[in-house]
């Protein structure tokens, strides 16, 4: 008699509970907290808190003249800091309808794709620590380190670099930078990516971890303003690159790897092969780079060089007005969006004919990744939550700007 | 204008903003292109049924982005810029419509499911509402916070600072204090219409004197009386090289104690001494020193030595 009052587990009874996700949680790759609706360990309702990284970075824009602006969107998205300065500075030049050298369009779309293989190594790395592999993330952490060494010789900093100017880029790269990224896309990229991902994309484990994890289908993808690694994993070859192209994209040939099963593996999978695509074009971009000038020579936008300052009163004098007025934007109003490594990163550009930006609204990828959160794991498990998370790409630097 | 920029190039459909303006009727107010893009201004009332029309009708599947733009002098102050975008058509469009503080405008959850954040934003930042969006919270500033941080009258330093207090042992919240004035720069050329006072400008405006100051007499100038010739005499003692007649200056002290050189090994000949003239003996002497105050030198330089030690 004993035995049968004793309770077992079908006769408990839970009432949904509520937890705190963060706001400091090591999977949370970054600030972000999230309310999380429980029923015994599943995932019944998402609500997550953004905004604890909110520095007013568009407020501050409106106060600084266009060029002392563009530094801030390297603090945005700190894991692809080019690829942000990218959308703004084609949305500058759009307004002033500057146009740029053959060189320096090779040289940013050069960079920009190394800063994509720069990202999706963090990005690769964390979500499979997230889902319990350490080994990959040290290795892709070492090629890494190597990108953040040529971004140190192209501009001088290892994240925040700055280098994209309106008009142009802000110095000429070494030919022994060039080659040298070159032998690395030839020889190490392929070697230790390759032995980093044959640990994981057939792994038991990660695919247990990943696969028919947050299943979005084609048309929710589109509805909730996916873009990015999260449109193409739906099935949807989708690639600003590719169909917007900007700068030198249009000369270049490579593919979109899409998904089929749009979960969390096919994400991941989008992602590394991304990198090879990226691979492909920084070989193109090294193969095709003209010689000439690395930045407009139109000096009511991109400044004289040092040498011609000493001899060139007019230099001189382009000089001091740019770096202290700034150069006037024709007013007017444009949204310009590229192809970040996360997503659409967008720039809406509002302009009253000053120096300064009226209106500088920055369209964060994450935003409305984020957002889908609720939805996309509905129904999973509490630890699945981590993988969807990592399979987002999220940096707060930029959700919440 | 020729196209010389090398932005985003997405597909230009001939006639679409007659396609366009045509399909949203009455709802529009204007349509305008420029920089190549498309902005099409529609009522407030309207906004949702019209982004609805170009969804629905005109495939421009994706809401982007809601931005809000805050224009103080105008009578509805606020716009809500709406980007679509056509993954089909490959194009983008804006729609934008204006509001104010107490107008809200229909929200476009019910089409889009993401518009709930960016509507959420908007409201933040800006304080628009957003009539029919159920869950319209604050989303990127503090707990707690108060007012519309983006508005253009909202200070860029905002008004409270919060610190932790080590007495309460929790995040307090305080009024902001400055330990510097913000430095706002006014890039505005003097020439071009700039509106405002230059330090001493002020005295540009004051009216001419009538009866200008006239002095009579020289005492009314405040000058002293005229030099005679004393003031022709010598004062000064004149620079030492002068009075000496052309013996030259001391050298100034050590400001530290320098032990006398070893003497060079081997074979090769001082410097000093090489460079000496031969006929002057060649001293014992180590270093450079100069012939008449060679000898005062040595003594000179064992008076600091003698103050380190008294200290």
């Amino acid at each position: 008699m004993q035995i049968e009052e004793s309770p077992t587990t079908g006769d408990e009874t839970i009432t949904n509970y509520t937890i705190n996700f963060g706001p400091q949680h090591p999977a949370a790759h970054g600030v972000l907290r999230m309310v999380m609706e429980l029923d015994g360990e599943i995932i019944e309702r998402i609500d997550p808190h953004v905004g604890l990284l909110h520095r007013g970075t568009e407020k501050l824009i409106e106060h600084k003249t266009y060029l002392q602006a563009l530094p801030y969107f390297d603090r945005l998205d700190y894991c692809s800091p080019l690829a942000q300065e990218y959308s703004y500075v084609l949305a500058i030049e759009k307004l002033l309808n500057v146009e740029v050298p053959e060189r320096a369009q090779y040289i940013r779309v050069l960079f920009a794709e190394l800063t994509r293989i720069c990202n999706h190594m963090l990005n690769i790395g964390a979500h499979v620590m997230d889902v319990g592999a350490m080994t990959p993330n040290l290795w892709v952490f070492e090629l890494r380190e190597d990108c953040m060494n040529f971004f140190e010789r192209m501009s001088g900093a290892r994240m925040h670099h700055a280098y994209l100017r309106p008009g142009g880029v802000h110095q000429d790269v070494p030919e022994k930078l060039l080659v040298d990224i070159g032998e690395w896309i030839d020889t190490r990229l392929p070697e230790l990516f390759g032995d980093a991902m044959s640990l994981v994309l057939d792994n038991r484990i990660f695919k247990q971890r990943n696969v028919d994890i947050a299943v979005v289908s084609k048309d929710d993808a589109v509805a909730w303003g996916f873009s990015g690694p999260m449109i193409r994993a739906a099935g949807i070859p989708w690639d600003l690159r590719k169909s917007q192209p900007y700068d030198v994209y249009d000369r270049m040939e490579f593919d979109i790897p899409v998904g089929t099963n749009s979960d969390c593996y096919d994400r991941f999978v989008v992602r590394v092969k991304e990198v090879y695509e990226s691979a492909k074009i920084i070989k193109q971009c090294l193969r095709d780079m003209p010689t000439g000038p690395i930045a407009s020579t139109d000096r009511k936008v991109s400044p004289p060089k040092r040498a011609e300052m000493k001899q060139s009163m007019e230099a001189l004098i382009h000089h001091f007005k740019l770096y202290t007025e700034g150069f006037h934007v024709p007013a007017g109003e444009v949204y310009v969006a590229t192809e970040s490594p996360k997503g659409e990163f967008g720039v809406y550009l509002v302009s009253d004919g000053s120096n300064k930006p009226y209106r500088c609204k920055i369209r964060p990828t994450a935003f409305s990744h984020l957002q889908a959160m609720d939805f996309m794991s509905k129904g999973h498990m509490l630890p699945d939550a981590t993988a969807i998370l990592g399979a987002i790409d999220v940096v707060f630097g930029e959700c919440d700007r | 204008m020729a196209t010389l920029h090398s932005a985003p190039r997405f597909t230009r459909i001939d006639g679409l903003k007659g396609m366009l303006s045509a399909a949203l009727g009455d709802h529009l107010v204007e349509a305008h292109e420029e920089h190549g893009e498309l902005l099409l201004t529609v009522h407030r009332a309207s906004i949702a049924e019209a982004l609805k029309l170009l969804r629905d009708n005109h495939d421009y599947q994706q809401l982007m982005e809601i931005a809000g733009v805050d224009y103080p002098s105008r009578a509805e102050r606020f716009e809500v810029v709406y980007m679509l975008l056509s993954l089909t058509k490959n194009s983008r469009i804006m729609v934008k419509c204006s509001a104010s503080e107490d107008t809200p405008v229909p929200t476009v959850t019910t089409l889009w499911p993401n518009a709930g954040w960016l509507e959420r934003e908007v409201f933040d930042m800006y304080g628009v509402l957003f009539d029919g969006n159920t869950d319209l919270r604050r989303i990127l500033t503090d707990y707690g916070f108060e007012g519309h941080p983006f508005r253009k009258d909202f200070p860029l330093t905002g008004y409270v600072e919060l610190r932790y207090s080590e007495d309460e042992k929790r995040v307090v919240y305080e009024p902001v204090e400055l330990a510097q004035d913000l430095r706002q720069f006014d890039f505005m050329s003097p020439w071009e219409g700039a509106d405002y006072v230059l330090p001493g400008d002020e005295k540009a405006d004051t009216p001419p004197v009538n009866d200008p100051k006239t002095t009579e007499k020289p005492s009314d100038t405040g000058a002293g009386k005229a030099t005679d010739k004393k003031a022709a005499e010598k004062v000064s003692a004149g620079a030492p090289a002068e009075e000496d007649g052309g013996e030259d200056a001391p050298a100034p002290e050590p400001t530290e104690d320098q032990p006398a050189r070893a003497k060079r090994q081997g074979k090769t000949t001082d410097t000093a001494k090489a460079t000496e003239p031969k006929k002057k003996a060649p001293a014992k002497k180590k270093a450079a020193a100069k012939k008449p105050a060679g000898k005062k030198a040595p003594a000179k330089r064992k008076a600091p030595a003698k103050k380190k030690d008294d200290k």
